[in-house]
């Protein structure tokens, strides 16, 4: 029997407030706690809320046929526990129903994938800690920031004991070959590879309320009819895309919470498909050919590459000022410090610095906070250059004491040795 | 003595150094027992007028004759066409447009309209059009007030000043604080430029903040150089920065442009010293505060060098922000391309702010106690910063001399030189008439 594979991104970044360079040394919160609530609570009622009400209604009326995945960064699992403990318990009922599945990704949502092993290590078992701590579930799937995927990220996933990763089926790497299969990683081939059906996920992601589009209104006979008429050998469909999606990228005026209601029967009644979580069909299917990957693809806008958020001298300027942070941050204990590390990595920070406005201009404005990429620029590096002095500063600090102590320990000594001298005649 | 004064911008709402010109100039010259009715395109209602007679141009009521209408038909078409509200046409014609507008005739010679105008005061692109609504204005304060001179500052109010001299008779002072040679290179807008020269030519006393500013006169308009002037500007003190002592929040030490972010600043050559010096001395920072529009390409190219931890922007700057940036600077630097006077290094010096400035600035005629390089001489530049940082001779020594000789830059000593002038033009006119 084929599979459709549902999994959906759950994110939010902690956007940064104004910073100016005049709260360099000064000021040291640098998030927009306003704007973060404000705009989770908003999500929340419009998109979380509501869907998983409507994913745990069809888990229940078709007992465990109807199968979903999501994977939910670290920042926004943070922001629910601080602005919306609700949603939490939500995801928690939806865990309990065993037909859910939760995977691997960064705690930060970042790009640490890019730069280091050690950080990109370290994010991934802190985001699935949570994961088991909150859901009570281990993931077993990694998907990674904007399922950027390369040879290199998938060997460093393989050692991490993971059994597949999802990506992209983008264009440039498929070539003739259908995403509608399993694959491997070329290079750790233990890893296995869901690669998203781009035409059939943005159809209902991005074009379901588009009124230009030709096959505008989207119906769920529609959509069943679409899957029916893929090659009878094609076995795997996978459906990726926002969580956000349901009620806030497509309202509800536009119908998308009909669609994914109606959509489970019509796939029953109509079709030879199954609902499948990614880990099920990885233990059902066999793959079918090793896939090369040598730069990385992730799955946003038409080029599928890097460019959104490394894209220009800006953006690169400010993620190898970042990461030039590492090391010293090895070293740092401190909670706010690590955490602030942490938040400063999401991957939507360099998002906002992007220059590419024109054939995917619309999506980045729609999320930008800034009016303009410089000024998502100067606001990212004014926060840096307080974060760095910050922990420059700690640094020091520790070391002082820890010199005091050792000072404090000589003198101790000496005095021993004083003592223990006068006792001898 | 009562001056019919044009001008664009008044503090707070300034953009600029030809506010604060404008201004410290005005309180000088009240202090030389002038009077001085103040024009602006638009107020806003929180100006510090203290004795200053400021009117908006909104306020009042057109008045124009029709012979002057004629005038300003033959020379300003230019401006004309590019204008959404036609200033210089016939009553008719603007009753037809603006419809229910009463404009009735109380002689053949002058139109009054109850007609008011509306200014923005801004940069805006209907710039054009303003500065001809503005020349309405002048040709009707022209009937209306009772003044011995007209003195029109930079080309958006040289149409005023030549109207209000066509509508009176009075002489005409134009003070030129820049030219489009300044402000664009030799890429200069062509319909800028016909202003310009027509103010220079109309005006019966020309006022250059610079002897730099004088030549470019001479030179490039071919003025009579007989009565082109040299006025240096000055700095207002009775303002001080109210700051105190300004606590610095970062450990290093700060260089600083404050300042337009456009061709005539000179902001590249400030960035490619800032790279260099970090070179060497990676514990700076360095500030580039304003907003113009080459701001976007020097973000790029600060992230390009790979400087932006240690390089920041401000955006424009308002208020107290621009005393506090001086307070917080160890370096000031001025590297521009054209700076016909600049101000905003006598503000730093001020602040007891060592200032690096280019040759190529009117200030640099005038200040003694600043190191002075060629705006294009990167190394020097570098040089010269890195000098202040480690040496604390070299600023010990600038702040001692340079507050004292900042001091001796007064707006009043600047007045008295233009009163001089003013009484030097009307003598020659009556020895003239008489």
């Amino acid at each position: 029997m084929k599979a459709i594979c549902f999994y959906f991104q759950v994110h939010q970044p902690y956007r940064l407030r104004q910073y100016r360079f005049f709260d360099i040394g000064k000021n040291h919160n640098y998030f927009d706690d306003f704007a973060n609530r404000t705009i989770l609570r908003k999500v929340a009622d419009k998109c979380y809320l509501p869907t998983n009400k409507l994913m745990l209604d069809l888990i229940e009326k078709y007992g465990s046929k109807f199968k979903i995945a999501f994977s939910l960064s670290g920042t926004v699992m943070t922001q629910f526990k601080e602005y919306a403990p609700e949603v939490i318990e939500s995801f928690r009922k939806l865990a309990d129903t065993g037909c859910v599945e939760f995977l691997a990704e960064t705690y930060a949502h970042s790009m640490s994938s890019l730069k280091s092993e050690t950080e990109f290590k370290r994010q991934v078992e802190s985001q699935v800690a949570m994961v088991q701590e909150l859901f009570g579930k281990t993931p077993t799937i990694f998907r990674n920031t904007e399922l950027i995927y390369s040879d290199d990220i998938s060997d460093m996933v393989a050692a991490m004991g993971y059994k597949a990763q999802l990506s992209e089926g983008a264009k440039h790497i498929m070539g003739w070959r259908s995403p509608n299969y399993l694959y491997t990683s070329a290079s750790s081939p233990q890893l296995k590879l869901l690669l998203k059906n781009f035409t059939l996920s943005d159809d209902i992601a991005f074009r379901f309320s588009n009124q230009g589009w030709e096959e505008w209104p989207l119906t769920t006979e529609k959509f069943v009819g679409w899957l029916n008429a893929l090659n009878p050998s094609e076995e795997i469909v996978n459906l990726f895309m926002d969580y956000e999606t349901f009620g806030e990228h497509q309202w509800k005026e536009t119908g998308i919470f009909d669609f994914l209601r109606k959509l489970p029967e019509q796939v029953f009644e109509n079709s030879d498909f199954q609902f499948l979580t990614p880990a099920e069909v990885v233990d059902q299917f066999q793959p079918i050919s090793p896939m090369h990957v040598r730069y990385p693809i992730s799955w946003a806008d038409e080029e599928r590459d890097l460019t959104a958020w490394l894209g220009n001298e800006m953006q690169n300027e400010a993620f190898d000022r970042l990461y030039q942070l590492e090391e010293k941050m090895k070293n740092v204990s401190d909670p706010k410090l690590r955490h602030d590390w942490n938040l400063l990595q999401t991957s939507d920070h360099f998002y906002y610095q992007c220059t590419k406005w024109f054939s995917d201009g619309d999506v980045h404005k729609y999320f930008n906070p800034y009016e303009s990429p410089y000024d998502a620029f100067i606001n990212f590096m004014n926060v840096l250059a307080d974060f760095k002095l910050e922990v420059d500063k700690h640094l020091a600090d520790q070391k002082s004491s820890s010199g005091n102590i050792h000072e404090e320990i000589e003198q101790l000594e000496a005095k021993i040795k004083e003592l223990k001298d006068l006792k001898v005649p | 003595m009562r001056v019919l004064m044009f001008g664009w911008e008044f503090p707070p709402h300034i953009s600029g150094g030809l506010g604060t010109a404008c201004y410290g100039l005005t309180k000088g010259m009240l202090q030389q027992d002038l009077d001085i009715i103040f024009v602006v395109p638009k107020t806003h209602g929180d100006e510090e007028k203290s004795k200053i007679k400021l009117i908006s141009a909104e306020d009042v009521a057109v008045t124009v004759r029709r012979q002057d209408l004629k005038y300003f038909k033959d020379h300003f078409k230019y401006i004309e066409v590019s204008s959404a509200l036609v200033p210089y046409m016939d009553p008719e014609e603007y009753k037809r447009v603006h419809e229910g507008d009463t404009i009735s005739k109380t002689s053949e010679d002058i139109i009054h309209g109850n007609q008011k105008l509306t200014f923005s005061g801004e940069y805006t692109k209907d710039l054009l059009g303003e500065v001809s609504r503005y020349a309405l204005i002048g040709s009707s304060l022209g009937h209306q007030e009772d003044f011995d001179i007209i003195h029109a500052h930079d080309w958006l109010a040289y149409p005023a000043g030549i109207a209000a001299k066509k509508a009176s008779g009075k002489p005409l002072a134009i003070h030129v604080h820049a030219t489009e040679y300044d402000r664009s290179g030799e890429n200069v807008n062509p319909v800028v430029h016909q202003i310009e020269k027509m103010g220079m030519e109309a005006a019966d006393l020309v006022i250059a903040v610079s002897n730099l500013t004088r030549n470019i006169v001479i030179n490039k308009y071919g003025i009579d150089p007989e009565k082109v002037f040299t006025v240096h500007n000055a700095v207002d003190f009775s303002e001080g920065d109210h700051m105190g002592q300004v606590k610095r929040n970062t450990p290093e030490k700060i260089v600083t442009f404050l300042g337009r972010i456009t061709y005539q600043k000179g902001p590249e050559y400030f960035i490619e010293a800032a790279k260099k010096v970090l070179e060497r001395v990676p514990d700076v920072r360095f500030v580039m505060a304003g907003s113009g529009d080459m701001m976007n390409k020097m973000v790029r190219r600060v992230a390009e060098l790979n400087i932006a931890m240690n390089f920041h922007f401000t955006g424009f700057l308002k208020g107290d922000d621009v005393p506090m940036m001086f307070r917080m600077s160890d370096v000031y630097v001025m590297p521009s391309v054209s700076e016909p006077f600049g101000i905003s290094p006598l503000e730093a010096m001020r602040s007891s702010v060592p200032v690096i400035i280019s040759k190529q600035s009117g200030v640099a005629e005038i200040l003694d106690h600043a190191i002075k390089v060629d705006f294009w001489d990167v190394d020097a530049i570098a040089d010269a910063i890195h000098g202040i940082l480690k040496y604390p001779a070299l600023t010990y020594t600038f702040k001692q001399h340079g507050q004292t000789e900042v001091y001796t830059l007064k707006w009043e000593n600047a007045a008295y030189e233009v009163k001089k002038l003013y009484e030097q033009l009307l003598n020659s006119r009556n020895s003239d008439t008489i």
